[in-house]
């Protein structure tokens, strides 16, 4: 009887029913959870935490102050330390211990450090501590003793001092990196130019003397500039010389920190709900919209935003005209046959070619044979300083369009396969040719699918990072591949980006315990780039899909 | 075009064949096919068809499901050439030329011989854009032209009073009798000599099938028609001459009243009295 009913039961189909279920709910549990790590994880790094002043017990059994914030807490078998030489009660079993940032690099060499809970005494908020983002040295923790100007304490309140002095070394830092990068930059870039349309002249033996002179006096033109330039910046780093802040650390030791230095300063401790969310989302813009400092530990990650959102839309623009002219010979040109039949296994097999073989590949035919004979050809002047003859936006962004290809090949193949055939011989039958026909009809309705292999191009691409350490990727670029100078898009340039960026901090990182959190607050933005450029086609998708929607589908 | 004689040109034996009424002489031919035999790779569709079809008439082909009459229909416009492995022998002539000559432009003779299918196929543009579509291809830019053509077509499908406050809709919002007459249109914007109609209300609604086939009386003033029908009383009422096909062949051809009246051949006398088919 009940082997009847089990029989009944798997009969009914319901055991498939809850297994695809559960594979389902297992696919987006999955999903949702590595979002969610990554998001809790990446989003916390900027809330503004609590600074710990601890008193703790040290070897020789004296009491000494660390100030810090607490980064991680774990349990440790008392066994392993006791056999490090530390001293527990003996019943013990497990220790805790946490993960302190004190900061102050110059002065501990070291911005972490271990402390068992065992030997801690006290456990403080004290509400007047601060902490100092720094361009250099990472942060900084102490007591505000006082401002000084020109070396001079100031009178009064050291923290009502200090807003105003921070603010100009700001304005001042500002000033000091607009000439240095817009100005100076434009300037040394038309420099260069110079040098290249001189070299050009000798190359063709077009040096006429009075070609050369008027070369010379273009350049003067610009070395007055420049030097006038440089004589403000010198002022300006004079200026910002001027004012400093004293600090008190832990050990009770004052120390002087030049105010041009210092990004920010917050007494988190003393900070309201709302005034942490204010300053919560100033560090989230500053990560956003800024540049990354010290060695990409800190600071933000806009070149790598753009350099990726923009590697991704040349990419597509090569990959998309590309695939859909071979997709369209494919199925409505070619005979079909062996020969078709094969191209078409091929094509699908290198979908599955592992992408550090394209980049290898790019990196030989792009980089070296392409790159290197346009330069013989059109940049002889520059020899033998490379242009394209080297890795740069460009080649990346063929190399992945041809990693790429077979997804919008394919997709694109079969949106033309699922154009009905009375739609199309209607339009024959209205005297358009084969030609005028997939143009006018067959190729807008199939644009859906285009889209579909556009979004899964577009998908695989902004994730890739392996090919593109090879051609074109680096881990600080100087520039961004678009700027102010003429001709504004810069396809020879490196780039950075999101993927390779997350590498680099997180295992090339000099800091990585400091570089953690960074890690993934840049995959979360990877993943929110991706979604983004995905939503963006997926939006024009459906809209191309309302447009052309027949009835049949 | 000149005014041929039925009589010349003809075997006897196809005379004999598909048993021409004299009425048939008085006409003017639009398309003549000669000898015409059709093949799917081995298997022959159409067997050495010798019919005349006269202009500005309507002409409908019947006949048992698979017997050729569309294909016969296909032949007119070469929509037979896209079908891989076909092969055509014999002749089919457009006002004295023959169509499958090597020197004819294809999309040329589709443009003088337009066809509508047996399922709407409106493209998903605007209803203005699927009626000027075929000026469009031929290169047509003047926007006062293509109003003209676009209203034109329309009206000369009966569709114009039901669409002109949404031209520029969506075709695909139509009902399937509007999207039949919006094709119908479509095909009529660029003035074609000959409309090939396969089964154009077999899909659709009675109500909507009577509006085809008032239609189709209409339009034989200014196009020859060639229909093809499953349904015989559509025949009888909207058509001039039949030909009844039968297993790839031209079983008979006369004007319409004789052939539903007086058959002349036992075939299409079981046929059209429903002993088989």
């Amino acid at each position: 009887m009940s082997r009847r009913t089990i029989k009944t039961w798997f009969n009914s189909g319901d055991p498939w029913v809850w297994m695809t279920a559960a594979a389902v709910s297992i696919s987006v549990i999955m999903v949702a959870g590595l979002l969610l790590l990554i998001g809790v994880r990446g989003l916390s790094y900027f809330w503004p935490a609590d600074i710990h002043q601890i008193e703790y017990r040290d070897d020789q059994g004296r009491i000494a102050t660390v100030i810090g914030e607490i980064y991680d807490e774990e349990q440790v078998p008392a066994a392993r330390l006791r056999d490090a030489g530390i001293s527990l009660p003996p019943d013990q079993e497990l220790a805790t211990r946490y993960l302190i940032k004190i900061g102050n690099r110059e002065l501990h060499g070291l911005d972490f450090r271990w402390l068992l809970a065992d030997h801690m005494v006290s456990d403080t908020l004290p509400a007047e501590v601060f902490v100092a983002e720094r361009r250099e040295w990472g942060n900084f923790y102490g007591y505000l003793v006082g401002v000084k100007q020109g070396g001079r304490l100031v009178d009064g309140d050291a923290w009502q001092a200090l807003a105003p002095r921070l603010e100009r070394a700001r304005a001042l830092q500002d000033e000091i990196s607009r000439l240095e990068k817009k100005e100076i930059g434009a300037i040394n870039y038309q420099l260069e130019r110079l040098r290249l349309q001189r070299r050009k002249l000798e190359l063709a033996g077009e040096d006429t003397p009075d070609k050369l002179a008027e070369i010379e006096v273009e350049r003067q033109q610009l070395q007055q500039h420049y030097q006038d330039l440089q004589a403000r910046l010198n002022q300006l780093y004079g200026d910002i010389k001027r004012d400093s802040l004293v600090a008190r650390v832990a050990d009770g030791s004052e120390h002087e920190l030049p105010l041009a230095s210092i990004v920010a300063v917050h007494r988190p401790n003393a900070l309201s709900w709302w005034q942490k969310s204010g300053l919560y989302l100033d560090n989230l813009w500053q990560f956003v919209s800024g540049e990354p400092r010290e060695a990409n530990t800190e600071g933000g990650i806009f070149p790598a935003i753009f350099g990726t959102v923009m590697m991704v839309i040349i990419m597509s623009i090569f990959v998309t005209p590309f695939g859909v002219v071979a997709a369209v010979y494919l199925r409505e040109y070619a005979r079909q046959g062996v020969l078709t039949r094969l191209i078409r296994i091929a094509v699908n097999n290198l979908a599955g070619v592992p992408s550090i073989v394209y980049g290898v590949f790019g990196l030989g035919f792009f980089v070296y044979f392409l790159g290197g004979n346009i330069d013989r050809l059109f940049f002889p002047e520059a020899m033998p300083a490379p242009t394209f003859g080297t890795p740069g936006i460009l080649w990346a962004s063929l190399t992945l369009a041809i990693l790429t290809l077979p997804v919008v090949i394919v997709a694109t193949e079969e949106g033309l396969a699922r154009i009905p055939r009375n739609i199309r011989e209607g339009s024959l039958a209205l005297g358009a040719t084969k030609w005028e026909t997939l143009w006018r009809t067959v190729i807008p309705m199939a644009s859906p699918s285009i889209m579909t292999g556009l979004i899964l191009a577009v998908a695989r691409a902004a994730g890739e990072v392996a090919p593109l350490m090879l051609v074109g990727v680096v881990k600080l670029a100087p520039s961004l591949p678009l700027d102010g100078n003429f001709p504004y898009l810069h396809l020879d340039r490196k780039f950075m980006h999101l993927g390779f960026h997350i590498y680099d901090v997180g295992f090339q990182s000099p800091n990585v315990e400091a570089a953690r959190p960074l890690v993934y607050a840049t995959a979360l933005l990877l993943v929110v780039v991706i979604i983004l450029l995905n939503v963006t086609a997926i939006m024009i998708r459906n809209r191309l899909r309302e447009k052309y929607k027949s009835l049949d589908q | 075009m000149s005014q041929t004689s039925l009589t010349h040109g003809i075997d006897l034996d196809a005379l004999q064949r598909s048993r021409e009424t004299p009425s048939l002489d008085k006409e003017e031919i639009c398309l003549r096919v000669e000898g015409l035999n059709l093949f799917y790779g081995e298997k022959q569709a159409l067997h050495d068809i010798d019919m005349q079809i006269p202009r500005n008439k309507v002409t409908a082909f019947i006949g048992p499901s698979g017997c050729g009459k569309s294909t016969l229909l296909r032949c007119f416009n070469r929509m037979n050439d896209l079908v891989d492995g076909v092969r055509i022998e014999g002749a089919i002539k457009l006002d004295g030329e023959d169509i499958y000559h090597k020197s004819v432009n294809v999309a040329d003779l589709r443009r003088r011989v337009g066809m509508v299918f047996q399922k709407p196929n409106p493209f998903p543009k605007s209803i203005y854009e699927n009626v000027a579509y075929g000026l469009r291809i031929q290169g047509v830019k003047s926007r006062r032209r293509l109003d003209e053509t676009v209203e034109r077509a329309l009206r000369g499908a009966a569709l114009w009073d039901e669409v002109k406050d949404r031209l520029h809709e969506s075709a695909m919002g139509m009902s399937g009798g509007q999207q039949q007459r919006l094709v119908i249109a479509r095909a009529i914007a660029i003035e074609p000599e000959v409309l090939l109609l396969d089964e154009p209300a077999s899909a659709l609604d009675p109500i909507s099938t009577l509006k085809i086939e008032e239609l189709i009386y209409e339009l034989k003033d200014n196009y020859t028609i060639v229909i093809v029908t499953h349904n015989m009383q559509q025949a009888a009422r909207v058509s001039d001459y039949t030909a009844f096909m039968y297993m790839g062949e031209l079983v008979e051809i006369s004007d319409t009243n004789s052939l539903f009246t007086n058959p002349g051949k036992k075939q299409t006398e079981d046929y059209i009295t429903g002993r088989y088919g």
